[in-house]
């Protein structure tokens, strides 16, 4: 097998690792510190279900963005929900046979790889032109979305330009989840989607892209408003009632 | 004051361009010694300030999960950018929620992130210096903590969680702001906020007592210290004597009195503010809510009630269950203790609007609306009533009992333009311990975005008076509305109106 294979291969064995192990450290770091006050943004729900589906909005629809600003939210929701369809499409290269499921969302996915390229052409834009987003705008915030629109343009050009062997791409894979990894096709478009994105899988556990998790643990989204009627006590706040007056 | 300019009205709201350092020069006096030993914070700033902040900032983040998500999940998208009236009134962009938030999160980045010890001008990493600390100092009190960014953003990140523990970290390395630790010295030591003793507090409450009966005839009582009183009012110390305050008191009064309900203030526990909050200081906070504790239990009454004030609505809505076991569903033995000796049949604690409105809903209120008459009212929602708590049992009851009661007790109600009310609402200008003089020009210009929704109902709709349920509202538009034009006795509070169209019976 050739070395750019066993590199790839040992590449995607780290990246993955680094994903998993760093975020569920995150996770739990986030999850063990404790929310000392009820500091829901209010109107909030008064019932954990009522939160629940704040989430939901949340996560689906951007409904908080939606009230900010028209314009971010268009690129980002385009952006977002088109990844999310991307990465269904990608799930073909991980399992065998592919689902009827999986075979209908294909060619939606194609589209998407178009649509996310808009949504992050459309992001980036409001780096360069709005003077409050230019200003706020740190290096890594500009590498965030040149990654992104990287990988995205490495995916389109293959699909349009210069086809690749997608049926040893996805033996390649298969490989790598039955831990025997096969050879991957000697393609240099390949070779740099695949590295772009074992990148953005590096760098997401410590990066701004946490918050995808964080939005999960923000008290001011995932609290439910019921201050008056449950008492809540962190247990670094209860040690201070040891020493309390009646 | 040199100089103390209000900005032009804008034709359109839209957001002004940047103007880095437009408010570079804008910083409150700092504490004294005095005033900072008196809450155990060290005189003046420390030698080894910079590894004392960044230990504390150590602790806070491993004791507020806020902090820490906050800090970590920002993509910098710049939803909140334009959403600060801070920002709005003055252009300078670290009054951008985002920019203000990374004063600190350059910080964080640097000593307790991978990336920022790696990379750090890759991810904005900076070291604090003493020019960082500077700013921290201007900019952290250039935030009202209204919390109007946390609607917008889209993880929800509230710019007050990441101010309050930039404060409490500038009162730890002993950088504390003159005008909060000051009042809170007070409150320690007097009662309450305007350091008003309790000789002082039972003169002014028996001259009320005469004045309203000489308006109305009827015997209304403003009770001190009454142990078995049904009620304990928990009311701003401003409501004592300043005006338009007073008026909402007096209007409280009358309430209590028209329905046959026994109350007191506390001479103890005569302040509702509570200025842990505006610090981030937990302890402080926990003390000061911990007085009315003391004096529900001392005084044996059955409900607690909370006068017009925003943060104490927050704090008494919000967090006294948690800091002094007020409100229900404990299954300790402290909070227990209270909570077996009020009435479960009350919310508790209660808003004076809550108490008012379910008066007013039962019948039990002669009202005559028509006496408010020579008022076209409009209604500021508060930012703490209207982010941080709520009213009644359905969310969004903070926006809808005020106004309920303004229309019970008035016919000619607007409101001003969507997106500035409600849970969109301006600050004032003048919260989260920003009420101080030498902060006037900040404080006018913040007012701009409310001033320019008045505005246009005033000339639009000859609106003349904008109700409040806010002690730090009602103070800071008296000062700032003649900057705009605008007559200072435009502001009242809501029982100010309650008090006008009160019928208590003839005069004998």
């Amino acid at each position: 097998m050739a070395a750019a294979s066993v590199l790839f291969a040992a590449l995607f064995y780290a990246a993955t690792a680094v994903l998993v192990v760093g975020l569920a450290l995150r996770i739990r770091l986030y999850a063990g510190t404790p929310a000392p006050l009820k500091i829901p943004t209010t109107p909030a729900p008064v019932t954990r279900g009522g939160v629940a589906w704040r989430l939901v909005r949340e996560v689906a629809l951007f409904e908080s963005l939606f009230k900010a600003s028209l314009w971010t939210w268009l690129f980002g929701w385009v952006f977002h929900a088109a990844l999310a369809l991307v990465l269904l499409r990608h799930l073909r290269y991980f399992v065998d046979p592919v689902p009827a499921f999986l075979a209908f969302v294909q060619p939606f996915g194609i589209l998407a790889g178009f649509a996310m390229a808009g949504g992050l052409a459309g992001l980036w834009a409001r780096r360069f032109l709005v003077d409050r987003v230019r200003y706020i705008s740190t290096p890594s915030d500009h590498l965030m979305l040149a990654l992104l629109l990287a990988i995205a343009g490495t995916g389109l050009a293959m699909k349009y330009l210069a086809g690749t062997d997608v049926v040893a791409v996805k033996s390649f894979f298969l490989g790598l989840l039955a831990l025997d990894p096969q050879p991957l096709p000697s393609d240099a478009l390949l070779y740099a989607h695949l590295a772009l994105v074992a990148a953005l899988m590096l760098v997401f556990p410590f990066s701004k892209l946490l918050h995808a998790p964080g939005l999960f643990f923000s008290p001011s989204r995932n609290q439910a408003d019921d201050p008056r009627e449950r008492r809540h006590l962190a247990p670094w706040a209860a040690r201070l009632e040891s020493d309390r007056k009646p | 004051m040199a100089d103390v300019t209000a900005p032009p009205l804008r034709p359109f709201p839209v957001a002004p361009p940047v103007v880095p350092d437009a408010m570079a020069a804008s910083k409150p006096y700092v504490a004294n010694e005095k005033m900072q030993e008196a809450l155990g914070f060290p005189g003046s700033l420390v030698d080894d300030w910079h590894d004392r902040a960044i230990s504390k900032m150590g602790e806070l983040l491993g004791n507020y999960r806020s902090l820490r998500v906050y800090l970590d999940a920002c993509v910098h998208c710049g939803a909140c950018s334009d959403k600060c009236h801070y920002f709005l009134g003055t252009g300078d962009p670290k009054n951008m929620p985002v920019a203000r938030q990374d004063l600190m999160r350059g910080v964080y980045r640097r000593h307790f992130t991978v990336a920022g010890r790696l990379f750090p001008k890759l991810v904005g990493a900076t070291e604090l210096t003493k020019d960082l600390l500077d700013d921290w100092y201007k900019y952290y009190n250039q935030c009202s903590e209204c919390r109007r960014c946390s609607v917008f953003c889209p993880y929800g990140i509230d710019t007050a969680e990441v101010t309050m523990a930039a404060k409490e970290i500038l009162d730890t390395v002993g950088y504390g702001q003159k005008y909060s630790n000051e009042i809170i010295g007070k409150v320690h030591r007097i009662g309450n906020n305007l350091g008003l003793p309790g000789p002082a507090l039972e003169d002014t409450l028996l001259g009320l007592e005469e004045d309203t009966k000489e308006e109305t005839g009827a015997d209304v009582k403003f009770p001190l210290d009454q142990k078995g009183a049904e009620v304990l009012l928990v009311t701003p110390s401003a409501d004592f004597f300043a005006e338009p305050h007073v008026e909402s008191l007096i209007g409280y009064a009358k309430v209590f009195h028209q329905a046959g309900i026994s109350w007191t203030l506390s001479s103890h526990a005569s302040e509702a503010g509570n200025f842990g909050l505006f610090i981030g200081n937990y302890e402080q906070m926990r003390t000061i809510a911990l007085r009315i504790r003391e004096a529900a239990l001392e005084l044996g009454v059955k409900r607690i009630v909370v006068g017009e004030c925003g943060h104490a609505w927050r704090v008494a809505y919000s967090f006294w269950n948690t800091l002094a076991g007020i409100g229900a569903g404990a299954d300790d033995p402290f909070a227990r203790l209270l909570q077996s000796q009020l009435d479960s049949r009350y919310r508790q604690p209660t808003h004076i609007c809550e108490l008012t409105w379910d008066l007013i809903e039962r019948g039990a209120l002669v009202l005559d609306a028509g006496a408010n008459d020579h008022r076209i009212v409009t209604f500021h929602d508060s930012c703490n009533v209207a982010r941080a708590s709520r009213m009644g049992d359905t969310p969004g009851g903070q926006f809808e009992i005020p106004r309920a009661i303004v229309r019970a007790v008035s016919n000619r109600y607007v409101e001003m333009r969507p997106g500035t009310t409600r849970e969109a609402t301006f600050c004032c200008g003048g919260g989260g311990g920003l009420l101080t003089d030498e902060l006037l020009d900040l404080r006018v210009k913040g007012a701009l975005p409310r001033m320019e929704s008045l505005r246009e109902v005033a000339d639009g709709q000859g609106v003349n008076f904008m109700a409040t349920i806010c002690a730090i509202c009602k103070a800071q538009f008296t000062k700032v509305l003649p900057y705009y034009g605008f007559d200072m006795s435009m502001v009242g509070g809501v029982h100010q109106l309650v008090s006008t169209a009160i019928r208590l019976g003839a005069k004998s």
